[in-house]
């Protein structure tokens, strides 16, 4: 399971930040990690954001606990590309049966398992630390995308946990009934699939009142509308913009000049 | 505040065949307090809507007008606010002051005004918390008054209500009651309010409006008259009209034990406190228990355990015949032991038909075809489904749908069957319907328990009482 503690509190630096600022910084830090196929760019990467984590504010703690199925994930990355990497190089560190894995494989497994590290924890770096409410106010404001689209994820957001809670209703109706999957698969699918199906007709018609009391306070009028919650672009956030830049310029020049850098 | 009025206003919704409402002709006057009566089906709510200017040119077909101050309600969305039955599905934000402020946005007033008036609209509610309460942490009562004031804030010249309690528990609804009260003796507006539950609403009108079927003109005048001279009229098309008798169903002797609770207990994962904390007791062919206690006593909970749908920490449900208690039975076997009618009665229907639906049970327990065709037609002639046995269960009314689900729980003939609030949000006519029946299978010999809000109830069918309070029983 997924834990989602908070991993900061609302007053922790990177917590008041603006939404885009931390978006930009971490599409330019992926975009780096992805184009670079070396072990040493995201490596430096990775380097970067622990060293500044201690100014961010997030707690520690909590933030391993959310990346820890990522990590498993990238380990696991790492293992397949170097057992099943398309010819082995240099030399033959295992040997089991057919299984061998050598030195250049796992380098090219490790590049790939840094990569998908780098990308992982800037992501969640960026969610875990944002209010939705928050994004969305500052995609509106800061990128001009249109209300139908932020607003209205917004709200379908908010609608999600009360899925949850009616899909476990409709199971415990549906054993009330003499319907339980037990342990046959083709009948726990059925079961699934009509499950599934009951819980979409419900969204749906959900989703048309909720359309109608968003319509019946002005959503769709063509007034242009006013922004409650101000965000802005301030200097720290351009701050954070540069640094990531920088950070992603420095990786590539540190790489290149001990000649490990490949695109 | 502003006049209404609809001039030979006829709506037909897209897709259907019959008009909602034909002919209305109907004007209220600025600042008036309107109540609006009529049978489910009248077209109550397709008149808000239509006031609220929510039904579009590609929603169906319109004839006549729909006037607000003299112009088209469609172009005057501004100009009103209406509250829905769903306290759920009206909120929009994670915070309550920026659901609030939602509305305020999309009138674009300037941000320096938004948060004084937020601040003002959620007093005037009575919300209990600050403005950045998750709107996720509210029960209905509040999320309903907290829907209320983001109709307010938007300072509306018409308010429209449509069954603004109807999803409501008892202390909930008198919370949002409360709230209306203070609220509109600050605001001038015209008010239109649409309530089964007439007596919780009448000091708020001075107009009551009942349409006939089809949205015909019934009555019209000052409610006190409206009431008097046609009050059995409303009251066989579903109206609650305060100080109509209720029906009286008392029990005959129960015969013998036909489901034991034992020491029920259940702490719900990630809870401080046990929902059920040690609850037992017997329950015999024939009689009726009504478990009753505040919102959070652990009632549904009670239910789930004696129906066996949930595993206990402690404690076991039993019924005479079965060694293994209920919450270890296969769904199957479970299912012709004991039947359970949930809330909501949709999530129950399994099938494409209502005859499939009744003839589910049945066939799972292993019924021969001939003794499934007889019961499932039984079933429909006693539960007046037999005309709508081809109709699919998802399009049938709020009180076919209850008749349906209740049925189909009895189809296989359980010896006992469990109820979770079955007169919840029901108008009159189907509440004695519901009276009725529940009345008509008692008297059959099925043990049957119902948790439930609804004292009338209750006394009508002279249950016996379980008092829940904090998971445990307490004295009547």
């Amino acid at each position: 399971m997924l834990t989602l503690a908070p991993v900061c509190g609302p007053e922790a630096p990177i917590a008041r930040a603006n939404p885009v600022a931390k978006l930009a910084a971490v599409a330019l830090l992926t975009t780096v990690a992805l184009v670079a196929a070396d072990w040493l760019t995201p490596l430096l990467l990775l380097a970067f954001v622990a060293a500044v984590l201690p100014f961010t504010g997030i707690r520690p703690g909590p933030l391993a606990v959310r990346l820890r199925w990522l990590w498993a994930a990238a380990g696991t990355v790492v293992l397949v590309n170097a057992i099943f990497a398309a010819e082995q190089t240099g030399r033959i560190l295992v040997a089991l049966g057919p299984v061998e894995i050598s030195t250049g494989a796992l380098l090219d497994g490790t590049a790939i398992g840094l990569r998908v590290c780098v990308a992982a924890t800037a992501g969640v770096l960026v969610f875990a630390t944002t209010d939705p409410t928050d994004l969305a106010d500052a995609l509106t404001q800061q990128l001009k995308a249109p209300a139908r689209f932020t607003i209205g994820s917004l709200a379908a957001l908010r609608l999600l946990p009360l899925l949850a809670a009616e899909w476990r209703q409709i199971t415990t109706a549906r054993r009330a009934r003499g319907l339980e999957g037990g342990w046959n698969p083709l009948r726990r699918t059925r079961l699934f699939a009509s499950t599934m199906f009951a819980l979409l007709v419900g969204a749906i018609r959900r989703a048309g009142r909720l359309a109608a009391a968003m319509d019946a306070r002005g959503f769709d009028t063509e007034i242009p509308r006013t922004h409650a919650r101000e965000q802005r672009m301030r200097p720290a956030d351009w701050a954070l913009i540069g640094l990531a830049a920088a950070a992603g310029a420095a990786a590539v020049a540190v790489s290149a000049a001990t000649g490990t850098f490949t695109v | 505040m502003i006049p209404v009025e609809f001039r030979g206003f006829a709506w037909r919704h897209a897709g259907r065949r019959a008009q909602a409402v034909t002919d209305v002709d109907l004007r209220v006057e600025p600042g008036e307090r309107v109540l609006l009566l009529g049978p489910s089906g009248s077209g109550k709510s397709t008149l808000l809507a239509a006031l609220a200017g929510l039904l579009t040119d590609d929603a169906g077909d319109q004839d006549g007008d729909v006037l607000l101050d003299g112009k088209p309600a469609a172009d005057q969305r501004g100009r009103v606010g209406i509250l829905f039955q769903d306290p759920e599905t009206q909120l929009v934000m994670a915070r309550a002051g920026d659901d609030v402020a939602f509305g305020l946005e999309n009138q674009a007033v300037p941000r320096a005004d938004i948060w004084p008036r937020v601040h003002d609209a959620l007093r005037a509610v009575g919300f209990p918390y600050g403005p950045d309460r998750d709107t996720h942490a509210l029960s209905g009562g509040e999320q309903q008054r907290l829907a209320l004031a983001g109709v307010l804030a938007r300072r509306p010249e018409l308010i429209l209500l449509d069954e603004p309690t109807a999803n409501l528990d008892p202390q909930g609804a008198q919370d949002v009651r409360d709230a209306l009260r203070t609220a509109l003796a600050d605001s001038g507006a015209t008010l239109i309010v649409v309530e089964h539950r007439v007596a919780d609403i009448l000091d708020l009108v001075d107009r009551v409006i009942a349409l006939g079927p089809g949205g015909r003109l019934l009555a019209d005048g000052p409610a006190a008259r409206v009431l008097a001279e046609h009050g059995e009229t409303l009251a066989a098309q579903g109206v609650w009209v305060p100080n109509a008798p209720l029906p009286h169903r008392p029990p005959g002797t129960p015969g013998g034990l036909a489901l034991r609770a034992d020491d029920l207990a259940l702490t719900h994962p990630g809870a401080s406190q046990p929902a059920l904390d040690g609850v037992s007791f017997d329950l015999r062919a024939g009689e009726l228990l009504a478990v009753t206690g505040p919102n959070g006593a652990g009632k549904s909970t009670l239910a789930l355990l004696a129906g066996g749908l949930a595993r206990p920490d402690r404690g076991a449900a039993t019924v005479p015949g079965e060694r293994r208690p209920l919450h270890r039975l296969p769904a199957r076997r479970l299912a012709v032991r004991v039947g359970s009618v949930f809330q909501d009665p949709e999530h129950q229907f399994v099938a494409p038909t209502v005859r499939d639906e009744l003839a589910f049970g049945p066939k799972q327990a292993g019924w021969p075809a001939d003794r499934i065709d007889a019961r499932v037609s039984e079933l429909l002639e006693r539960l007046r489904l037999a005309p709508l046995a081809a109709a699919n269960p998802h399009t049938l009314s709020g009180g076919e749908a209850r008749r349906l689900s209740v049925a189909s729980a009895l189809a296989a003939a359980p010896g006992v069957l469990l109820l979770d609030e079955p007169t919840f949000g029901q108008d009159r006519r189907t509440w004695g319907e519901l009276v009725d029946l529940t009345a008509g299978i008692r008297d059959e010999g099925t043990a049957l328990l119902a948790v439930t809000h609804d004292r009338d109830f209750a006394a009508a069918l002279g249950a016996r009482e379980l008092v829940l309070k904090d998971g445990r029983e307490a004295p009547c």
